[in-house]
């Protein structure tokens, strides 16, 4: 209460100080025959000043700032593709800044020193076609640039990716992510918004998931009603239903029956061949864990919402669209630990964040990442199974840890 | 003779005039143009206090303040303590209000309505009851937003865009709910508002142009204004299908933009919909809208630098083309919002090419003014003050802007606080300053009264310097990747914690400077309320300037302006300092001398 009044009265003060500052200034131009319009030649001269200080003052903090804080600590760009967007954004970064410099100089300095002065004219000048011209292709031949290196970029950065790519499925929903990984053999599991259930939260389509969502969808569950249970009691003529119950309870009975004719009709064009795609995914929670030197391809889907996977430190970012999946791909170069040497900083870890507004915890929504060496990435696999609940890792691990240190040490040698 | 006749009627109408008819239901296009600036006025305080709010905590999150408790109660801020969900609800009013009512409403609406007649030589607009029309619907759409802030369940929360599923899910985030529903009213009275209000500024500015006011000759305010309004008339109507559609989905159970989802444990049947649909038909108006916000801007300035550097503006032709292309391209740029959206690549290197185009034309305007300043005479009049900031602005918004337009580029700062400040440096200070400027040159033509220039000069270096201030750091939180619309950035200490105290001693300088700007605008307010009714009798023409609306004969004219006949055109509106002539001005109704050139 107190602060609230003290507010209020610095509010009013500082009101009440400008009336008596107008009022001055008033009796100033009364006394001075001073008329509003005209502008007196100290105060034109003040403010002409006022644009070189300003001036100054601008570069200045935009230097102090550039100093202090140009990078923020994000560190050089993690990823093969990341290091050409970091060369591209330098590149802008130096035309935009000389852009910046030059013409603000010549606007403060124009305005400072073609100030009002006595006894001289203005130079009536309307306009200069050679001059206009000169200043219409400069431009445009700067931005013929930016746009031929900038589509490089962008078009090596989204062609599709090639075999080699490892597929991972990014799952975002609010407020976390899931990381899906396709297994030995490459291929990710189909799936399907209708099969999600308490048991198969991402809707993963094999034939059980199959089989249990349509009996869900048509028996129930406890707790849950299905196509049957709500028929028997829209027949039961014991049971006195309001008009709105009675509507509310026709409105599930068609979304259920809608739904269930749709998985009737998957389960009959389902081919056992996609469990095989499924089985060995694996599905990892708590945190993303990546190959220093693997490329991969990542698809992504949500649950609800647009969210936007925004892998800062990669210089990666695509949103993930309910109905719809999105595909992105990148190499890491830099392990953790490699990360952690570079910036100097014991405490640094990858982070997967949400930049799309979800909802409420929008800002909560992230999921570590961790980019292994060979040895330690095959270690954590060996402790991961996969959807049918065998070892991910099947066959030869001294295979395998070779093939993964060949991935890696083709990253070192760049 | 039939004129004078008409004249006299007009006249004796003009005695009769009751408080409501002239103050209120007004045709008069002055009073009109009052109401939209007046209205944009209150709207922006409010525009500006929300922000303040977010800032508070942005800066200092989670501390208790009484300041937050006080405005938003122990509903939205317990303790001190901002609501995370009212954290979406303030950034999304804020934007909706800034955007559609301050600088859309409150700029096109406010300039256009007072200047177009003036400066044309008219007796008013094309139709004084549509216009009327236009400025209640306005008011209805202020009020209508302004409610949704008082709802239980919040106002809209899922940012100024509304993105379906967010927007259309009561179950994703509680301002889904009558929130965002009010919202879509709103904004669909808005639109009814802004459409009819440009179609009759466009009949105006072709049917009503007084004797010798050729197209070639218009100010380039004008030029701005009609521009503007086609532009609005042919991309608002698509944010009204965009709407209609949202709503369908959210009331009538389609699936426009809803497909596969799962939300609040309930699995929804919506199949076949595609939120990516919305984002087309909404950027299809909102990045034209971005040039509905600035161009009148640039006409004002272009009007103001002028007079104020006694010098004909430099390249009027260059400047009216550039005003066209700009136009133009506007309308096939929108989906550089969109290179991460999961849309086709290849149709994002289409946009990357023409968006970067648009540079080109902002380029040339850029050299124009600063040739028209060369060797100038320049009075730092309030208004010139504002121009040479939104000058500044201009260039310093627009060269970030091509990193944005770079889709390699935008992979990495897309949705970060580098977007946030390189747009808020392009409207939030450029477009704004192009507002004020406006107000303090045309004040004397609104009011018939002066403003304080002392007051004016306080106003404009504290709002330059707090809005580079707020807005300079800001690009800095982006790069080092920093998403927007995060309630706070704690979320940095469990990967980074370096980075994450780096961004938050860059958000407590913006915070400082925001407040300080908030201050500085309290310059302005008193100076403008204070001068309606005690500033000093403003003379018939006090910038010296050529354009008509400083020849009526009275410094505020009555409804239909000139009482007598309209003024006769006879060269464009930028002699100034021409050789050969006494003066440093020669008004648009001073007849070419023999031999004297056009220009």
């Amino acid at each position: 209460m107190g602060n609230k009044l003290v507010i209020i009265l610095v509010i009013i003060f500082g009101v009440l100080a400008i009336a008596q500052l107008v009022r001055v200034s008033e009796l100033t131009a009364k006394a001075t025959k001073r008329k509003e319009e005209e502008i007196p030649e100290n105060e034109n001269k003040f403010n002409a000043n006022m644009m070189l200080i300003f001036m100054v003052a601008l570069y200045a903090s935009f230097i102090w700032l550039m100093l202090k804080y140009g990078y923020v600590d994000l560190g050089p760009a993690a990823s093969a593709h990341g290091q050409e967007i970091d060369w591209l954004f330098n590149l802008n970064w130096v035309i935009i800044i000389a852009v910046f410099f030059l013409t603000n100089t010549l606007l403060f300095v124009f305005a400072w020193k073609y100030s009002r002065k006595p006894g001289v004219k203005a130079y009536y000048y309307a306009h200069n076609n050679k001059l206009e011209m000169v200043w219409t292709v400069i431009p445009a031949a700067v931005l013929s640039v930016i746009i031929i290196f900038g589509l490089q970029t962008w078009n090596s950065a989204t062609e599709k990716a090639g075999a080699e790519y490892e597929d991972i499925e990014i799952f975002a929903y609010q407020f976390a992510w899931t990381a899906r990984y396709s297994g030995m053999n490459n291929d990710l599991g189909k799936f399907d918004y209708k099969l999600t259930t308490a048991e198969n939260p991402y809707g993963i389509m094999t034939k059980e998931n199959i089989e249990r969502s349509l009996s869900l969808m048509k028996v129930g569950e406890p707790g849950q009603s299905g196509v049957e249970m709500i028929e028997e009691k829209l027949n039961d003529r014991s049971v006195i239903l309001s008009a709105k119950e009675r509507k509310d309870l026709e409105t599930e009975l068609g979304r259920k029956e809608r739904m269930s004719r749709l998985l009737e009709a998957m389960s009959i064009t389902y081919a056992d061949s996609l469990d095989e795609l499924a089985n060995d995914d694996v599905i990892v929670e708590d945190s993303l864990v990546l190959l220093k030197g693997q490329k991969y391809n990542f698809s992504f889907r949500s649950k609800d919402v647009i969210h936007s996977a925004f892998f800062p430190h990669f210089r990666a970012q695509m949103n993930t669209v309910p109905g719809l999946t999105t595909y992105f791909k990148f190499q890491p170069i830099y392990s953790t630990d490699d990360m952690k040497r570079k910036l100097n900083n014991p405490e640094f870890e990858y982070a997967l964040l949400c930049n799309k507004i979800c909802g409420g915890s929008h800002y909560r929504m992230k999921m570590s990442i961790k980019v292994l060496e060979p040895e330690e990435y095959l270690d954590w696999q060996k402790t991961k199974s996969t959807y049918d609940g065998t070892p991910w890792i099947k066959g030869n691990e001294e295979d395998l840890l070779e093939y993964y240190q060949s991935i890696a040490s083709r990253v070192e040698e760049n | 003779m039939a004129a004078a006749a008409q004249e006299a009627i007009h006249e004796h109408d003009h005695h009769e005039e009751s408080f409501v008819s002239k103050y209120i239901f007004s045709y008069d296009h002055k009073m009109i143009g009052k109401q939209f600036l007046l209205a944009a006025i209150f709207m922006g305080l409010v525009g500006m206090m929300l922000s303040v709010f977010f800032r508070i905590q942005l800066a200092w999150p989670g501390e208790s303040s009484d300041f937050l408790n006080m405005f938003l109660g122990d509903r939205w801020a317990p303790d001190g303590i901002l609501n995370q969900d009212m954290y979406l609800g303030l950034v999304t009013i804020h934007g909706t209000i800034m955007v559609f009512f301050v600088l859309t409403g409150g700029l096109s609406g406010t300039f256009s309505n007072v200047l177009i007649p003036l400066q044309l030589g008219a007796r008013d607009m094309a139709s004084g009851f549509i216009n009327m029309m236009s400025a209640w619907l306005f008011n209805i759409s202020s009020v209508i937003m302004l409610v949704s802030l008082f709802v239980e369940s919040g106002p809209a929360m899922s940012g100024w865009t509304v993105y379906p599923p967010l927007s259309a899910l009561p179950q994703a985030v509680s301002g889904s709910g009558l929130g965002m529903t009010l919202w879509l009213i709103s904004l669909t009275i808005f639109i009814a508002s802004s459409l009819i209000g440009s179609l009759n500024y466009i009949s105006t500015i072709v049917n009503l142009r007084t004797k010798g006011m050729k197209m070639t000759r218009m100010p380039l305010t004008i030029w701005a204004f009609l521009v503007t309004a086609i532009v609005g008339v042919l991309s608002f109507p698509v944010l009204l299908s965009a709407a209609l559609l949202l709503f369908m989905d959210r009331v009538l159970g389609t699936s426009f933009y809803l497909s596969d989802i799962i939300v609040g444990g309930e699995m929804l049947d919506n199949v076949g919909g595609s939120p990516i649909l919305y984002q087309h038909l909404f950027w299809f108006l909102g990045h034209p809208e971005v040039y509905i916000v600035l161009l009148p801007a640039l006409g004002i300035s272009s009007e103001i630098i002028s007079t104020n550097s006694r010098k004909p503006i430099f390249g009027y032709r260059a400047m009216i083309g550039s005003l066209l292309a700009i136009g133009f391209l506007s309308f096939i740029v929108w989906a550089h919002h969109m290179f991460v959206s999961g849309m086709d690549p290849f149709l994002g290197s289409v946009f990357v090419f023409t968006t970067l185009l648009i540079a080109i034309p902002s380029a040339v305007k850029v050299f124009n003014y600063l040739t028209t300043l060369w060797r100038g005479s320049i009075v730092f009049t309030p208004a010139m003050l504002f121009a040479i900031g939104l000058v500044s602005t201009f260039i310093s918004g627009g060269v970030t802007g091509i990193i944005l337009a770079d889709s390699a580029l935008d992979i990495q700062v897309h949705d970060t606080y580098f977007v946030v400040a390189h747009f808020h440096v392009v409207m939030g200070l450029s477009a704004i300053f192009g507002m004020f400027a406006g107000v303090y040159h045309w004040f004397p033509k609104m009011y018939g009264r002066m403003m304080n220039s002392r007051l004016g000069y306080a106003h404009f270096w504290t709002t330059i310097v707090s809005g580079y201030g707020v807005f300079l750091p800001m690009h800095f939180v982006g790069i080092g990747g920093t998403p927007r619309r995060y309630y706070d950035n704690s979320i940095f200490d469990t990967f980074n914690p370096t980075a994450g105290e780096m961004i938050l001693d860059l958000n407590i300088i913006i915070t400082v400077f925001a407040i300080i700007g908030a201050f500085g605008q309290v310059f302005f307010f008193f100076n403008f309320f204070y001068s309606i009714f005690r500033g000093p009798k403003a003379p018939l023409n006090p910038w010296r300037s050529n354009t008509l609306e400083w020849t009526t004969p009275t410094a505020l004219p009555g409804h239909g302006n000139w009482p007598g006949e309209l003024p006769t055109v006879h060269r464009w509106p930028y002699d100034y300092s021409k050789p050969g002539a006494e003066e440093d001005f020669i008004p648009q109704t001073v007849p070419l001398k023999e031999g004297e050139e056009e220009h």
